[in-house]
């Protein structure tokens, strides 16, 4: 076993005396074993909370995640660390809500600090209709245990003062809805905190390891072809959003999803200006501070289809101008950084967490651009669907064949049209 | 960005046209609702060359059928629709 040392305050007062020089590797190396009961593809947040969840709840030991490059190198890293569980579909809160339970005592859970801080995440209202929509929404979550509340323009302007609510304003601002749990999290620190904790319980992390093929008998899975050889398993899960296409496509699956990009941008580190979550859903922009002080902000995919990990100037002007607009204070800092990801566009918007055609082969994709949020339940939900071959109740509503019968579960009703979502 | 060669307008930036779906998408009103569930739900998605429905709704407004590659973006022709010769 790799790194039987515990991460504490006393931990880092006594390395303070050797110059930190103590540190075990957070996690093994494995070479792949030639069997497993469970290979999950794909070593992002997603796939290695499957793995911890299956080795800690139900108790199976032989499983390897399996990574094409490093861990987290992926969405996981890439997206712009919101978390937050006020969605308006019921079958959608209900699992977010799940997920964000289990952000609340990840870092003790993990014994690794996730950073996850629950600053608020607030949305804004532009108009008497925005507002009518999150008081519905607002009322649809309260009755279901969830906390939200609306705000006052007075309120949403004590509470980010930096807001342009001038009469003049670009986009007026009449209120607003927020969920005080919400907030952001260290995206990295997930998926090193996830693998460092399945790695204690026997996991086998395997990075540099692509998958290339199936291996099938009998028209059952019976295990992986990868770039290091040829790796049996009973079970296989696809882990891999942006990529389950091409993934699935290998076992001769087609899947109700686009791959697409989506970007985001940081700017230089600033003293603290924002200390809440700032989104508007009408305007499709998300602002918030990160812990160095770079201001990360969020914006419009870029609406067709792509697997290029590079987005267009023009997605990078709007997200500027929208954020300038709202809080104008902005316009004097420097972007450092953009970066883009492969977002698994589903054709409803909402994620698939089911059994595929094929025996014995599972997945977990079509998370759109919303999937950070949902890494402790997507994991929760995929380990108890491999561990058991039935869906849990959470994610039953979210199975591979509700296309075909019209049970989509469309946020934002828009049918299979990702690039309108 | 990329540059889209209108065969009606002429080279063009990516921002006056937008993408509608995959070719193999296009759904008929004739077509049986099995098949039409397939077309519409069932897509290659590859990381690779495809053939595509974009408008040109800032232009001539005409549907045109780009064959783009989807990680480098190299678009490989541009030819008017023609629902006579794409479905």
């Amino acid at each position: 076993m790799g790194s039987l040392m515990r991460y504490s305050a006393f931990a880092l007062l006594r390395g303070g005396l050797t110059g930190q020089r103590h540190w075990p590797r957070a996690w093994r190396d494995p070479a792949p074993r030639k069997h497993y009961e469970v290979i999950i593809i794909g070593g992002g947040g997603h796939g290695l909370s499957t793995a911890y969840y299956l080795a800690k709840v139900h108790g199976i030991r032989n499983i390897a995640v399996l990574e094409k490059g490093w861990i987290g190198g992926g969405n996981t890293g890439r997206n712009t660390t919101i978390v937050r569980s006020n969605y308006r579909q019921p079958a959608l809160h209900t699992l977010f809500d799940f997920a964000l339970n289990l952000w609340e005592g990840m870092s003790d859970e993990l014994n690794y600090n996730v950073m996850f801080s629950q600053r608020g995440a607030l949305f804004l209202g532009h108009s008497d209709s925005d507002m009518t929509r999150l008081a519905e929404r607002g009322d649809a979550l309260r009755c279901a245990g969830i906390d939200a509340e609306l705000l006052s323009r007075d309120e949403v302007h004590k509470l980010v003062p930096l807001l342009d609510m001038s009469p003049d304003a670009r986009f007026p601002i009449h209120g607003g809805m927020i969920q005080r749990r919400g907030g952001t999290a260290r995206h990295d620190a997930v998926a090193w905190g996830y693998a460092r904790a399945a790695d204690r319980l026997g996991v086998d992390i395997i990075q540099n390891c692509e998958v290339t093929g199936f291996s099938m008998v009998g028209g059952r899975i019976a295990g992986v072809e990868t770039t290091r050889g040829g790796i049996g398993a009973d079970r296989v899960g696809i882990c891999v959003a942006g990529n389950s296409g091409p993934v699935a496509a290998m076992a001769g699956i087609r899947l109700p999803i686009e791959a697409q990009t989506l970007q985001a941008f940081v700017t230089e580190p600033v003293k603290p200006m924002i200390d809440t979550v700032v989104m508007s859903q009408s305007l499709h922009c998300y602002i918030s501070q990160s812990d160095k002080g770079g201001i990360v902000l969020g914006g419009d995919p870029d609406q067709f289809p792509s697997y290029a990990q590079r987005g267009l100037p023009p997605r990078i002007e709007k997200a500027a101008a929208e954020a300038i607009a709202l809080v104008p204070a902005l316009s004097r800092l420097r972007m450092v950084r953009c970066w883009s990801g492969t977002t698994d566009m589903s054709f409803d918007g909402s994620p698939i967490i089911s059994a595929l055609p094929v025996e014995g082969l599972y997945l977990n994709g079509g998370w759109c651009y919303g999937g950070f949020k949902a890494t402790p339940g997507s994991g929760w939900c995929y380990a108890h669907l491999l561990a058991t071959g039935e869906s849990h109740r959470l994610a039953a509503p979210f199975g591979f064949d509700r296309f075909a019968v019209g049970a989509t579960i469309d946020e934002a009703g828009v049918g299979f049209m990702p690039q309108l979502r | 960005m990329m540059r889209i060669d209108c065969p009606h307008c002429g080279p063009r930036g990516q921002v006056e046209f937008s993408y509608e779906r995959t070719l193999d998408s296009v759904v008929t009103l004739d077509m049986e609702p099995a098949v039409a569930v397939a077309r519409l739900y069932a897509r290659t998605n590859p990381r690779g060359l495809d053939d595509e429905l974009w408008r040109h709704g800032l232009g001539c407004r005409q549907w045109l059928v780009l064959r783009r590659h989807r990680v480098t973006h190299a678009i490989e022709s541009v030819a008017a629709f023609d629902p006579a010769v794409h479905r």
